[in-house]
């Protein structure tokens, strides 16, 4: 029989191998499904992963690939320190759409004036609009003791409904002929976030991933704080030893990945979205935290996982274009490719070996 | 007879939360916490509608709801019982996939309506009947049974249980796909008997509120039963809300459920923190399990 | 080999006509795991009506032994038999079937469920509900271990935990009785009721095999002992005929090294607690008014069994939990309001219990878990940025001064065996060369060699002028280290007495007597 025996230190390269070998395993076992439902595996799979990028039209979804990766990433960061210390932020989508109502309020609220202070006092309404939504799970947890997975989950639907009624009410955009929706902040140039160098998809959300990935690689790997953010999750009791006050870490770590979600909310409203509508979010506070396992909570591992979970996103509309695949391709092929990293990560915890359990 | 029709309406938005929390109630129970409910209970709405609509029998359906939602369940087991992952991340990772799942699966049914229910005894149907018989059945069970006695052994504290020679996973991979029939039971619930046809995301977070009412419940049958009936009642009362024109927008309304959630999340668990009590949770829960030596 | 103190004429016909005076026999039994051979070659036999112990250190293989005895480990080698047949139970259900009860070193039980359901979990045939509790109430009236069956584990105390183990066992009737460290938890005098009644247990034929690493009491109790060293038998003995010298001799394979004790002189007052009280931990007792004072150069031993409040008391010192001004100070210093770091900076280290979890973190490496502590107070961190470089040169530092056994600094803590890691954890507080230092169980699981070395440690830190607090359930560590000793019972700290001349007897009626158990037994 096939047992498991604890490792007490795995290589190194396992790390990097596992991911790759869940990612190789979701196109098999996406191959598979696709074959099963009637279409062919390898022209589907090469449309999801190659056509965006090497594809005849590569030239239209490159860039997409950065204005999608921008968020994930941002998101993700945060998100995986919290992870990283045990404290499970599962609401990141509930921040995203509250930040991005809160910059679109500065916005809606200054317009249509002009002046170089609207875009950066957008972003600081963005985070803290995260922020907050954030801070309320964690100072539940923190008084009464309430799970921060069902607070926070339970707050993005809430958010989902305070979108709807912005859309519907307060931010109904006046010039808009009763349609639902805001005024769209790319047609306000003081509050629009628009692509910084043509034909990248770079625009400030991009610039603040990227920013992002560096300042918590600093944070996690080089800090005494990040240091104890590790020690709370490998060893909660040490932590406490070490000097670490567990209400400080968790509105820490809520705080700080709210804050991520709410500035990703903002980019979004004010450059790719233009508007804030009823359906507002779009999912990606969800798939960062698939996005957060696959880079193995790593920030240069998130860079990368991010970019991958573009591609697909980009890729599944593709083969929702040519091959007419269904829409849902994507979140199913993401919802297998986090059951095969998890299964992949159990090689690097422990060893198989063939013989009997005792 | 006002009153009468609410008194079915509340029985009736209960109902798919009941179920769930039951089944998650005794996977808890045997100290798997499985956060998949969502995921399962999408499935099961799907899988039972889909078996509904192609047979014509509500019944079937719901079989069908059940063994959909086990054997989702049954991924989770095997991850987190055999490859021992991460119980929370493998939990949200199966809500994800049974989202995309249905969704990918769903569209043929869309816009497609369901066969009518049987009514039963008292205009009450008989998935209703059935979901308050299980609370005390399942109540004995745990009490009263030996089986029942294993399992919460087995959830309080799994190395004693080893030692003395259960087989823990065994146990837990059975609960598991308990809580998966269950929590199917529910989602075929929203899809077949609420209403009436199948849209993408149906269950709107239902399979986490069952979540928190496990807690809010103390991990007993009763107090899911309670805990069904607020949200049912929470729900029936912003319905009515709704109906009776109040000068709220519907989407604030529509937030009572999410955010009744909360607010009893907040006050049982400060109950749990302040009261000195938190001793009802299963000694084991969300802990892995494995057998060295 | 082996005399009987209980004399029985219990023999018994195996069917060939032959009689035997032996229940259980273990014949070349070997088990190994990776990297370590846990037994090997290991045979003995059990006569019914026997006390026979198991003597060993931590690690010597007692436990494999007798898990494989239950059914939970299965031999890689050897043959067992038991009342003449053979005996290789596949799991505990057929090792209960065959008559083998188990008593956990720790307990194996459910805290949320009552003692009824307990013990109905450890049977294999339980009788119904009502008839079940009946006969608890018999047969541990019977045994004068008086227990209530309707009452939840969670709010029992460890004696009477002991019993809910005991009367399972007891009412499956079991041929051979094994017993894993089971006086660990008890008081002296707790110890001496449960002796009374494996004597009435072994006068009724029951055979018990004791495993335990305490010397006094196997040789007043015990019928017959088999001594492990290393996973194989080194003699079976009578050790009621052997100095307790002897006996540590055969355990250990050498002369124990003592502790030089000399050169020190207590000083000025360095550590004050008064008032102490906190709220329970996990598991454990709340502290009621705990106050002490330890002098420069000075060791204040604090007995007791486990689950008293020691973890609480550590946690209090250390600055885990903090407490009402004027409860901690240092040097006249109050520091009852500050937490671990800045009680650091000020001097005040501590070093808990459990050094998988608490004192180090398995997962990470020496190095990391040097700065677990030592980051302010060794200067590893510069305005919060982490100095892997010097990091790494006081691991190394601690590793060189305690002699701990690994290939570097950069191996995983949990790689390292008990005492080594033990010895890194301990070794990382006393090179911070602290004003006052706090240890929990400093030799806890920790084979002789190295604990002696830590002993010696913490008295050579003593000697420099720190003043040192050891806690400890091991009353032999205390009274051979500490200057005075003060017993932590049930959250309350008795005054503390010079240790010069203070005996076992009474240090165990300072830690509490046997808790009204003694009444307990009259019944009997």
């Amino acid at each position: 029989m096939l047992r498991l025996e604890p490792r007490t230190r795995a290589p190194w390269w396992l790390g990097v191998v596992s991911p790759v070998m869940a990612v190789v395993a979701t196109m098999l076992a996406g191959g598979l499904l696709f074959a099963l439902m009637g279409f062919d595996p390898v022209a589907s799979i090469r449309t999801i992963f190659w056509d965006p990028l090497f594809g005849p039209a590569a030239g239209y979804s490159r860039p997409q690939l950065l204005v999608k990766a921008g968020p994930l990433i941002l998101i993700a960061s945060g998100l995986a320190i919290g992870f990283r210390a045990g404290i499970w932020n599962i609401g990141a989508e509930g921040q995203y759409i509250i930040g991005g109502i809160c910059g679109a309020a500065v916005a809606l609220a200054a317009y249509p004036s002009e002046g170089f202070w609207i875009f950066p006092a957008m972003v600081l309404a963005g985070a803290a609009g995260g922020w907050a939504w954030g801070m309320i799970p964690a100072i539940l947890r923190n008084r009464t003791g309430a799970s921060e997975i069902l607070v926070s989950l339970m707050l993005v639907y809430v958010a989902q409904r305070v979108a709807a009624w912005m859309a519907f009410g307060p931010m109904r955009n006046p010039e808009g002929f009763g349609m639902p929706g805001s005024r769209n902040l790319q047609q306000y140039p003081a509050a629009s976030n628009p692509e910084l160098i043509a034909g990248t998809g770079i625009h400030w959300g991009v610039v603040a991933a990227v920013v992002a990935v560096f300042a918590t690689w600093f944070l996690m790997s080089r800090h005494i704080r990040g240091f104890r953010i590790r020690v709370a999750g490998l060893a909660p009791r040490a932590a406490r030893f070490a000097g670490v006050r567990p209400e400080t870490l968790v509105a820490f770590c809520l705080g700080l990945s709210g804050a991520l979600a709410g500035m990703a909310g903002l980019f979004e409203v004010a450059g790719p979205g233009g508007q804030i509508t009823d359906s507002f979010g779009s999912g990606y506070g969800f798939t960062a935290i698939i996005v957060a396992f696959l880079g193995r909570l790593h920030p240069v591992g998130i860079l990368l996982a991010g970019l991958l979970m573009a591609l697909t996103y980009i890729g599944g509309e593709l083969a929702q274009l040519m091959l007419s695949l269904p829409a849902a391709t994507v979140q199913v092929f993401q919802g297998m490719l986090l059951f095969f990293l998890l299964a992949f990560d159990t090689l690097t915890r422990y060893r198989l070996r063939w013989g009997t359990a005792r | 007879m006002m009153e009468w029709t609410t008194l079915l309406l509340l029985l009736s938005a209960a109902t798919p939360i009941l179920f769930a929390a039951l089944g998650e109630a005794v996977a808890e129970r045997s100290g798997v916490l499985n956060l998949g409910v969502e995921g399962m209970m999408i499935t099961g709405a799907l899988a039972g509608f889909a078996a509904a609509h192609a047979t014509g029998s509500p019944m079937v359906g719901f079989v069908a709801g059940a063994l959909a939602g086990a054997a989702l369940s049954l991924i989770f087991a095997v991850l987190t019982q055999y490859l021992l992952t991460n119980q929370v991340a493998t939990g949200l990772a199966l809500t994800m996939f049974g989202l995309g799942l249905t969704a990918m699966f769903g569209k043929p049914y869309e816009g497609v309506k369901a066969p009518s229910m049987p009514g039963g005894p008292l205009g009450i149907n008989w998935v209703i009947w059935l979901g308050l018989i299980l609370v005390p059945v399942i109540w004995l069970v745990l009490n009263r049974t030996r089986p029942g006695l294993i399992l919460r052994g087995v959830g309080e504290n799994h190395e004693a249980a080893h030692a003395l020679g259960y087989k823990v996973r065994g146990v837990r991979m059975a609960a598991i796909a308990i809580g998966g029939a269950l929590a199917g039971i529910g989602g075929a619930y929203v899809s077949i008997a609420t209403v009436l046809q199948w849209t993408e995301g149906m269950t709107a977070g239902a399979g986490w509120i069952a979540l928190a009412i496990v807690v809010f419940a103390g991990w007993s049958p009763w107090g899911v039963l309670a805990g069904a009936w607020l949200f049912g009642g929470v729900t029936v009362l912003q319905l009515r809300l709704q109906a009776a024109g109040v000068a709220v927008p519907v989407q604030l309304l529509s937030m009572a459920p999410y955010l009744a959630t909360i607010i009893v999340l907040v006050i049982i668990s400060a109950r749990h923190k302040y009261a000195g009590g938190g001793g009802t949770a299963p000694g084991s829960l969300g802990r892995p399990f494995h057998a060295l030596r | 080999m082996c005399e009987r103190r209980n004399r029985l004429t219990y023999e018994k016909d195996n069917g060939d006509g032959v009689t035997t005076s032996e229940l259980f026999r273990a014949e070349g039994l070997a088990k190994s795991y990776p990297g370590v051979r846990a037994n090997d070659n290991v045979s003995f036999s059990v006569a019914p009506g026997e006390i026979h112990a198991l003597l060993g250190e931590n690690g010597a293989g007692k436990s494999t032994l007798v898990k494989m005895i239950y059914g939970l480990v299965r031999p890689d080698q050897g043959r067992m038999s038991l009342g003449g047949q053979p005996h290789a139970p596949a799991d505990p259900r057929a090792a209960r079937a065959s008559g083998v009860g188990m008593v956990f070193q720790h307990f194996s039980l459910f805290d949320a469920l009552t003692v009824a359901e307990n013990i109905a979990l450890g049977m294999d045939a339980p009788p119904p509900r009502a008839d079940l509790s009946r006969r608890i109430t018999e047969v541990s009236a019977a045994y004068g271990l008086p227990l209530n069956p309707a009452r939840r584990v969670a709010s029992l105390s460890a004696g009477e935990r002991q019993r809910v183990e005991i009367v399972r066992c007891l009412l499956g009737n079991p041929r051979l009785l094994i017993m894993d460290e089971p006086t660990s938890v008890l008081t002296p005098q707790e110890a001496e009721i449960l002796f009374a009644t494996l004597r009435q247990l072994a006068a009724q034929g029951t055979a018990i095999l004791y495993i335990s690493h305490k010397l006094d009491e196997i040789r007043s109790h015990c019928d017959c002992a088999t001594i492990l060293r290393q996973g194989r038998v080194v003699g079976t003995v009578n050790p009621a005929q052997h100095s307790a010298r002897e006996l540590a001799a055969m355990m250990v394979g050498a002369e124990m090294r003592l502790v030089d004790r000399s050169g020190r002189q207590a000083g000025e007052v360095v550590l004050t607690a008064a008032g102490l009280t906190s709220a329970a931990g996990l598991e454990g007792t709340a502290l009621k008014d705990v106050g002490f004072q330890v002098r420069a150069g000075e060791i204040l031993g604090i007995g007791g069994v486990a689950g008293n409040g020691q973890e609480e008391l550590i946690a209090a010192l250390s600055g885990e939990t903090t407490g009402r001004p004027g409860t901690v100070a240092l040097d006249g210093r109050d520091l009852s309001a500050e937490g671990p770091e800045a009680r650091r900076r000020a001097g005040l280290l501590a070093a808990p219990e459990d050094r998988l979890g608490h004192a180090a973190v398995p997962d990470m490496s020496l190095t990391e878990n040097a700065i677990l502590t030592g980051a302010t107070r060794q200067g590893l961190q510069k305005h919060g940025v982490i100095d892997h470089r010097a990091a790494r040169s006081f691991a190394e530092k601690i590793i060189a001064a305690f002699d701990v056994r690994t290939p570097g600094p950069g191996t995983a803590a949990g790689a390292l065996s008990g005492g080594n890691l033990q010895k890194y954890v301990i070794g990382r507080e006393i090179l911070q060369e602290p004003r006052a230092l706090v240890v929990n169980q400093p030799t806890w699981g920790v084979d002789a060699g190295a604990a002696a070395a830590i002993r010696q440690a913490l008295l050579d830190l003593a000697g420099r002028g720190a003043a040192v607090v050891v806690i400890s359930q091991d009353l032999d560590e205390l009274l051979e280290l500490s200057d005075r000793f003060a017993a932590l019972n049930n959250g309350v700290l008795s005054a503390p007495v010079p240790t010069e001349g203070l005996t076992l007897e009474q240090v165990g009626l300072m830690l509490g007597g046997a808790h009204g158990m003694e009444v307990a037994h009259v019944a009997a």
